[in-house]
């Protein structure tokens, strides 16, 4: 065991506990409070993202993943985010197209599991313009878990004795009470994050079915936090069962209205993803000249997300990836199973 | 016997090792479709879990990520990433199934990048996501990959995910738990395992119509033979059927 021994990844967050405290003590006046935070989408995104920020996406790559706010990032020109490339598929392939980003954290990107993997991501990634530090998808929710309990770090287990330790931020320590080598992760806290929920109210109370993947951990991390949802609800429907509430609003910057807003991705028990879409989004990175109209045509040529989801088809196409979602597709299993 | 591909005999071989009531970490594509194999036919009790959350859930379909909606479909808990990572730290989890670009004959597998500058990869690929975590905290791993000289291969590009390390006592010393570690490489032409002293990657049964000179013609170090080598049994007509008509209709991962 190699006790000291520290990965060469650089840390691109502060993991100073006190200089976290400090800043949410000071956002009493807006986050911390209960007020009506519903702004649209594209104020959410030049309001509380800036560049240089650090950034980070909910949900899982394309399930339940804030797409609508990655397309408005792209749109509006971020430049020279970090980014947290924590469960990152086509998040990862958007933000990569826009090259908005400069510096990575990231256990999973590039790939968009069993689909292929991008040529865009893969192309940036290769560049060498992008600061890169390896992770795993445990460390990295180690590492929110740390920010979202107040701690400076978190030990792990895994890491140990691999080239993605030697190219981490983490250091080997030995165990105080065990004496057994533990992998150190420091706490990660982004300046902003987005998540997408199917409710939340205007003071941004929110909830969301299904897997949680590690948005729980994501939104107590950071620093600023923007909600978009598929839709509002009134604050009456959260209190009458607020043990259903996930995340609380004195976390939340700023609530979106986003009808399908993890489109093309899937939002469990409401659509299934337009996997011809995604397919169609790898098929133009093969050309960079097709590349680069299909992205003035999908991204900087809609003015917002209803443009375009009118451009793939609408409601009709939603109601489909809804039949997709709920298996109708298949006769013998629409009844479950 | 009725006649079957090679994406078909490793999803086969894979499902074997799987033992009614197992628990059992797994990704998409081959490793997916061998748990569901296995769960359709001899192990009943299998529990599945998805990295993203999902625990236990009725396949009906195949996932296309380890986060979407298929992997808690009816399933006993949709969980968070922490619930099925903890699993594994704590012990819960025997088996998990893994894949990569490169392997070595310790079971060390790079699924992160090719070329020697990490911050200018030659080519970058997606990094250990879940993996590195099932392999270090599983009890056994178990990788499913073509049989291909470019994959086996004596070095590694870069070590994404831990197998039995330098070999020998080597991965315990590193502080990984004790216990764990490589288990099965099960490829298109043989089962391996890993020699018990020296942690080095052994040929234990071979798919019909291949031998011992071919797997190693296939593998850029040199192989391990057991002493008494076994055949591998060739997929039932139960296991292809049921692979065939309820795991992989579309022919997604065994063509059509």
């Amino acid at each position: 065991m190699n006790i000291g021994n520290k990965g060469r990844g650089i840390l691109f967050t502060n993991p100073d506990p006190d200089q976290a405290r400090a800043f949410f003590r000071d956002k009493k006046s807006d986050a911390r409070s209960m007020k009506n935070k519903v702004v649209d989408l594209k104020s959410a995104i030049s309001n509380y993202v800036h560049d240089g920020d650090y950034l980070a996406i909910g949900g899982f790559g394309a399930n339940r993943t804030p797409l609508a706010a990655c397309h408005e990032i792209v749109r509006q020109k971020k430049k020279k985010l970090g980014f947290l490339g924590h469960t990152s598929t086509h998040d990862m392939q958007i933000l990569s197209a826009g090259e908005v980003y400069d510096r990575i954290d990231v256990s999973y990107g590039v790939g968009l599991e069993a689909r292929g993997l991008s040529r865009c991501s893969r192309a940036y990634m290769e560049s060498g313009t992008v600061r890169v530090t390896e992770w795993t998808n445990y460390a990295l929710t180690a590492r929110l878990r740390a920010a979202s309990m107040g701690l400076p770090f978190m030990p792990v287990r895994e890491m140990l004795g691999t080239d993605t330790f030697a190219q981490s931020g983490a250091v080997q320590a030995a165990c105080p009470f065990t004496g057994k080598p533990v992998a150190l992760v420091p706490a990660l806290y982004p300046d902003v994050a987005v998540i997408h929920v199917h409710e939340a109210d205007c003071f941004g109370n929110a909830r969301f079915q299904g897997i949680a993947i590690a948005d729980i951990e994501l939104a107590h991390a950071s620093k600023r936090l923007i909600i978009t949802t598929e839709k509002l609800v009134n604050h009456d429907e959260i209190s009458r069962d607020p043990a259903l509430t996930q995340i609380p609003f004195y976390l939340v910057d700023a609530v979106c209205e986003v009808p399908y807003g993890a489109y093309p991705g899937g939002m469990p028990y409401a659509y299934f993803s337009d996997e011809h879409h995604i397919r169609q989004w790898l098929d133009a990175e093969k050309d960079p000249k097709t590349f680069r109209d299909f992205l003035d045509r999908e991204i900087f040529g809609c003015k917002d997300h209803n443009d375009y989801l009118n451009l793939h088809g609408g409601l009709e196409r939603m109601s489909a990836l809804r039949a997709e979602e709920f298996f109708l597709h298949k006769e013998d299993h629409h009844d479950g199973v | 016997m009725t006649a079957y591909n090679d994406m078909e005999i490793m999803i086969v071989a894979a499902a074997r090792e799987l033992e009614n009531g197992a628990t059992v970490a797994v990704g998409t594509g081959a490793p997916c479709a061998a748990a569901m194999l296995a769960q359709k036919t001899h192990a009943r009790d299998l529990i599945i879990m998805f990295e993203a959350g999902g625990i236990s859930p009725c396949l009906v379909d195949m996932p296309i990520s380890v986060g979407d909606s298929r992997t808690f479909h009816r399933a006993s808990k949709a969980g968070s990433m922490g619930d099925v990572m903890d699993a594994c730290a704590r012990g819960s989890v025997d088996y998990t199934f893994l894949g990569g670009a490169q392997i070595d004959m310790y079971g060390n597998l790079n699924s992160t990048m090719i070329g020697t500058n990490h911050q200018k990869p030659t080519v970058r690929f997606p990094g250990s996501g879940g993996a590195n975590d099932f392999a270090s905290l599983c009890w056994r791993t178990m990788v499913l990959t073509v049989q291909d000289k470019r994959r086996f291969v004596e070095k590694l590009d870069f070590m994404t995910t831990p197998g039995w390390l330098d070999g020998g006592d080597s991965r315990e010393k590193s502080g990984l738990p004790p216990g764990t570690g490589p288990y099965r490489i099960i490829t298109n032409m043989a089962v391996m395992d890993f020699e018990p002293v020296s942690k080095r990657m052994r040929v234990i049964s071979i798919h019909s119509g291949f031998s011992f000179e071919d797997i190693q013609a296939h593998c850029g170090f040199k192989l391990i033979k057991a002493e008494t080598l076994a055949h591998t049994p060739d997929p039932t007509d139960l296991e292809l059927s049921v692979l065939r008509k309820d795991v992989d209709p579309k022919g997604y991962l065994i063509g059509r």
